[in-house]
């Protein structure tokens, strides 16, 4: 297999993850899970340098932090397939005294995960903790955040993007899954954010688009610029636009999946529409 | 009897700044934020000598509290300074997702706390930030009562891991404790011992006992005065053993009797050892606006309301 075939392997097993975790325990986020798992598979595999050990401190190597926690199925299964936990932990996904809690937490020490996140619009901020605290320390790696479209409506989050800009934050790289939907409905309705980019550029942002956000080549050289972009004096946003429930045909495209487990016959169907390639936990 | 002096009135927050200059000499991880009260907090010094480890983070507490938590992931200890209702109300839930759930080593500083923090009035005087904070598992909570036990504890809260509330005021008020003095979380100081009733005090409420226990000796009461600074872990042992020989209590807070101190006490005892039990506190009220003294008397936080209470609860026994 080429390498591209490699990570498009991994990308379809992900999706099985996803799916088979959500399903058993009839609850979880499917629909944005499935959105971001190319781009998570591109970061963990092919963007972030990354140390196999994990430490909670992360020092010298680059570290991500899970914004919008509720998309744990795809977070959880990246983990475990590059190696962080094993992959039958993924059973354990929701269930009492499991590390795969509903949403991500250091509580139960599940490498791979250094903050708690669900309640939204923290992911930012402490991401610019963890990138100044590297600066304290010299060391040169970058600190990853991957924050839902929605989320933006929370007020932190501009709190945030404030002091980015205006302490020259550039070892920051901020994504935003532009997938356009949230829980009631589409962001447009629900909340417009307007323009997003502008938005961001006005409070001093680098801000590049990844256009096919599910895209493996797309999302690597995209990522790859906005890597090429730190440094510079200004932190960077990368807006990821994908097709929230992609890679299902019956979960694209809508809000329906955001937090809903597919029945018996959906996964079936599901599954078919991604066929095991690196075996099912 | 072990006779306390008052060296001086003092400001607990300038003991706050104190311990913070301190702290940056002695250990290069400690960093500093601040919300926009670099001054009220006392926090110039440590800015001016380590302008690298110190982080102004604007009128965005919410921000700030997720950057402490972050920095911590780099092995930093941070010290985020505001006032309390900004340290605690306003952030909530950082505190509790990012901080106290993900087990971070912040050290969340709060001046300005309680009633005392005078004529701005009952928009800043969160009278029930130690309920909000002490119900956060893993959450330790302090309370101090002078500019000298500030200052030690501020030092002494760098060294524990985890996350720490730490509460303290504004005004000027008696300076009596040691200075230099050794602070460990989590133990009580009897500051005086006595037989007939026993008063727990915390922050500026603990001279304001000392001043009460005075008035009882006249009326030849004996009170056993105790110190507690940490509201959590509270020190159940030192509460036990004073009641054992008492038979009453008197706690004493600049906080809502709801959620406060004394609730913290009415709770070890009725598992314990069922005591009867008066509250000096808030009753379940804002403040407003005044001197921090007339305010102290008013809302029945001072020496004479807590000689009164105690010899009411003399009564019941």
């Amino acid at each position: 297999m080429s390498e591209l075939e490699q990570l498009e392997a991994l990308v379809t097993q992900v999706r099985r993850d996803i799916l088979r975790q959500v399903h058993k325990v009839n609850s979880g986020h499917p629909g944005g899970s499935l959105g971001c798992t190319e781009f998570l598979v591109a970061l963990f595999k092919e963007i972030m340098d990354r140390k196999d050990e994990f430490t909670m401190d992360g020092k010298d190597e680059d570290i991500f932090f899970l914004s919008n926690g509720h998309i744990s199925p795809v977070l959880y299964s990246v983990l475990a397939r590059t190696g962080y936990f094993p992959v039958e932990e993924l059973n354990t996904f929701r269930l009492l005294n499991s590390r795969l809690q509903g949403h991500p937490t250091t509580h139960d020490g599940l490498p791979g995960v250094r903050i708690a996140s669900g309640s939204l619009g923290q992911g930012i901020s402490v991401a610019i903790g963890a990138a100044t605290a590297k600066k304290l320390n010299n060391d040169a790696h970058l600190v990853y955040v991957l924050c839902g479209d929605g989320e933006l409506q929370e007020g932190q989050n501009w709190e945030a993007i404030m002091y980015a800009a205006g302490n020259k934050v550039d070892n920051l790289i901020v994504s935003i899954d532009l997938n356009g939907q949230q829980i009631d409905g589409s962001t447009d309705t629900v909340l417009p954010m307007g323009n997003i980019k502008s938005k961001f550029e006005a409070f001093g942002w680098d801000v590049l688009d990844i256009e096919s956000g599910n895209d493996l080549n797309a999302i690597v050289d995209g990522m790859k610029k906005a890597k090429l972009r730190t440094g510079n004096g200004k932190p960077v946003c990368v807006l990821l636009h994908t097709v929230m429930g992609n890679g299902v045909d019956f979960m694209m495209h809508t809000h329906a999946w955001h937090g809903k487990a597919p029945s018996d016959e959906q996964l079936e169907i599901a599954l078919t529409q991604n066929p095991e390639t690196l075996g099912d936990y | 009897m072990k006779k306390h002096t008052n060296t001086g009135n003092k400001d607990t927050r300038s003991g706050f700044g104190a311990g913070l200059t301190e702290l940056g000499k002695t250990n290069e991880n400690v960093v500093a934020l601040c919300a926009d009260l670099t001054g009220s907090l006392k926090m110039d010094e440590f800015k001016e000598n380590h302008p690298e480890r110190f982080f102004q983070a604007g009128i965005a507490e919410a921000n700030m509290i997720g950057m402490a938590a972050g920095m911590t992931i780099g092995g930093k200890i941070p010290f985020t300074g505001t006032f309390a209702n900004f340290s605690t109300g306003r952030v909530y839930d950082q505190i509790r997702q990012s901080v106290a759930y993900s087990e971070k080593n912040v050290k969340i500083c709060a001046s300005h706390a309680g009633i005392t923090l005078g004529e701005d009035g009952a928009t800043h005087q969160i009278l029930e930030d130690i309920g909000l904070m002490k119900m956060l598992p893993g959450m330790t909570v302090i309370n101090t009562c002078d500019y000298n036990q500030t200052k030690a504890a501020t030092i002494a809260i760098a060294k524990h891991h985890g996350p720490v509330y730490l509460r303290f005021g504004r005004p000027k008020v008696a300076n009596f404790t040691p200075e230099n003095q050794n602070f460990e979380i989590g133990k009580a100081v009897v500051l005086q011992e006595g037989t007939d009733v026993t008063i727990i005090a915390t922050g500026h409420l603990v001279w304001e006992a000392l001043l009460a226990s005075e008035i009882l000796m006249e009326h030849g009461i004996s009170a056993e005065v105790i110190n507690i600074h940490t509201i959590k872990p509270l020190d159940k042992d030192a509460i036990l053993k004073s009641v054992a020989k008492t038979q009453c209590v008197v706690t004493a807070e600049e906080h809502n009797y709801l959620g406060g101190l004394g609730e913290s006490v009415a709770r070890v005892l009725a598992e314990n050892a069922p005591t009867p039990q008066e509250f000096i506190a808030t009753q379940d009220t804002f403040g407003e606006s005044g001197t921090p003294a007339q305010l102290m008397d008013k809302y029945g936080l001072n020496a004479d309301a807590i000689q009164k209470a105690a010899l009411k609860v003399i009564a019941r026994t």
